[in-house]
């Protein structure tokens, strides 16, 4: 479904080099990392928010770098960013409903909203809240929500997990499984390694801007030198 | 002071007022999204006037048709400013789109200036009945700019704030005051709604200029330069960037400078030294205005 080969992109003092990686249909695919190995500058540029200097990146066949974010949401990629990035000064539903702004399936809108808020239940009793008001796990639920309302057929996730307490950790990683098991193809970046990995059917190690590792998530559980520096074991 | 004087200069002040708060959103939205004082707004304003007593006197046209034409035009005109002069400098620092701005005021004024003439055009017998008859009002006399003006922009300022927050567009206007990237990450095409929030604006500014010049007889091409300051001020101390305070901070600017002429009628030459005395002091001591949030929000 996604496929990136080559990609190149330049910061100051930062160079994401050469980064090649594939999200076939339906599956999960992660991209584990310590800080600052060019993740989230990996999926910015996948999504349009990072010019690329180089390097194809082909959704469904069709070539897509360069083209603007907007252009590229509308294909059916989303991005859940780093971050949350929820907008305060909205309600809840505004928020959810914003995610599904360029769709006009009126009919289709109101399913999906009302599967959001079947997933996450806390949203549905906070609907008329302002979105700032609402705790960082319900953020990162707001968020999460936001996305799918696009109905995606790649969501692409910046570190949802991050800054949550276990219990909701667990919680995010069952909505993705459920997610994917509807049928969206899945793009996880993640610091929490483990639990990405058990959840992935495909995972790749980056590190200074280049991927330095690939297998399945299985195979990369198992591996000495992701159990060591990702693993803490 | 005899009570009819006091109640005609409160009509008076709130007339000024409304028409303050009219061009004051078109400040306050574009500042709201793209940190951009648009110095070229209150010659929107100017060209809405002259617009309207052409499409008047020229040809001929009905107020019914001048008005939405007027709008239309004034909204094109705000969509076409900042298509060639601010978005080809939107990844540029926000110094350079503010000089820009100087520069398209500049321009639309010296342009009405040899187009249009620098002599002022008298607008006194294309006034509607209705703005220009006298209301008696339990015996004081009240002029109809004075009852109509106020109630016409309110009805304006109802319908931007439904617009604001009752419809996609809106809710998308609101969205990007906040976070323009996370906007473009829901498939909007931000652009758009910007062009849409200068239309609003612009058409809004439009609505005033016909206004003033029924309110003050004639127009000429530099007539946008103190109102717009004064709408500036107002939207500064409504809390710039808030639509609702920018509302307000007109009424509060039309009410003081006409109160300050009436009790002071011999200061009456410093009304303008006046207003922006008031900017001046709330930006000493709310410098976020009084609906302003904390800026840190809109990074
Ligand atoms: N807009 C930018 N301009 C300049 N440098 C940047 C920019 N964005 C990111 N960088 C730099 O690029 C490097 C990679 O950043 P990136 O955000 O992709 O890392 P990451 O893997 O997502 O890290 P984290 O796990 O902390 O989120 C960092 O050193 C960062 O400082
Ligand atoms: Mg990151």
């Amino acid at each position: 479904m996604l496929s990136v080969k080559e990609l190149h992109v330049y910061y100051e003092a930062f160079t994401l080099s050469g980064i090649s990686l594939e999200v076939p249909q339906g599956k999960i695919v992660t991209l584990i990392g310590a800080n600052g190995a060019g993740k989230s500058t990996t999926l910015r540029a996948i999504v349009g928010l990072v010019r690329p200097r180089s390097g194809s990146i082909k959704l469904g066949g069709q070539e897509v770098a360069g083209r603007p974010t907007h252009w590229l949401i509308q294909q059916g990629i989303t991005m859940v960013p780093e971050g949350r990035r929820i907008f305060p000064n909205l309600t809840v539903q505004e928020n959810l409903e914003i995610g599904a702004y360029y769709r006009t399936d009126r009919a289709g809108i109101e399913r999906d909203l009302a599967w959001v808020y079947s997933l996450f239940p806390r949203l549905q009793e906070r609907r008329r809240q302002k979105g700032g008001t609402l705790s960082g796990g319900e953020q990162q639920m707001l968020a999460i929500g936001r996305a799918l309302m696009s109905r995606p057929r790649l969501l692409a996730l910046d570190e949802p997990s991050l800054g949550l307490a276990p219990l909701l950790v667990k919680e995010v990683f069952r909505v993705l499984r459920e997610i994917n098991d509807q049928g969206t193809t899945i793009l996880l970046v993640e610091q929490n390694a483990r639990a990405a990995l058990q959840l992935a059917d495909y995972g790749y190690v980056m590190e200074t801007g280049q991927i330095v590792l690939e297998g399945t998530g299985r195979d990369l559980l198992g591996n000495e030198r992701v159990r060591r520096a990702y693993l803490g074991e | 002071m005899t009570l009819e004087t006091l109640v005609q200069q409160l009509m008076n002040g709130i007339s000024l007022g409304s028409l303050y708060a009219l061009i004051a959103i078109g400040y306050t939205m574009v500042y709201g999204i793209l940190r951009l004082i648009n110095f070229a707004h209150g010659d929107v304003f100017m060209v809405g006037a002259y617009t309207a007593f052409y499409l008047v006197s020229f040809f001929l046209l009905p107020w019914w048709a001048v008005v939405p034409l007027t709008l239309l035009a004034a909204a094109l005109l705000g969509m076409f400013i900042d298509r060639v002069a601010y978005r080809p400098l939107r990844q540029e620092p926000r110094i350079s789109a503010l000089i820009t701005a100087v520069g398209v005021s500049f321009f639309l004024e010296t342009l009405g200036i040899v187009v249009l003439g620098a002599r002022p055009k008298g607008f006194t017998e294309y006034i509607p009945g209705l703005f220009a008859r006298v209301y008696d009002l339990a015996g004081i006399k009240i002029p109809g700019v004075a009852v109509w003006v106020p109630l016409l922009s309110l009805a304006c300022l109802g319908l931007l704030l439904y617009i604001i927050y009752n419809t996609k567009v809106g809710m998308a206007m609101r969205a990007v005051a906040t976070d323009i990237e996370t906007v473009r990450l829901m498939g909007v095409n931000v652009d758009r709604i910007i062009s849409y929030t200068f239309a609003l604006g612009s058409a809004l500014a439009a609505a005033g200029g016909i206004m003033w010049a029924f309110k003050f007889w004639q127009i000429q091409p530099l007539m946008g330069i103190y109102p717009g300051w004064k709408a500036f001020t107002a939207a500064v101390v409504g809390g710039i960037g808030n639509i609702t305070g920018a509302m307000l901070g007109g009424f509060i600017i039309g009410l003081a400078e006409i109160m300050a002429v009436a009790f002071f009628p011999d200061f009456s030459g410093y009304r303008d030294a006046f207003v922006f005395a008031i900017l001046i002091a709330f930006l000493l001591v709310k410098p976020t205005g009084i609906l302003g949030e904390s800026l840190k929000e809109k990074v």
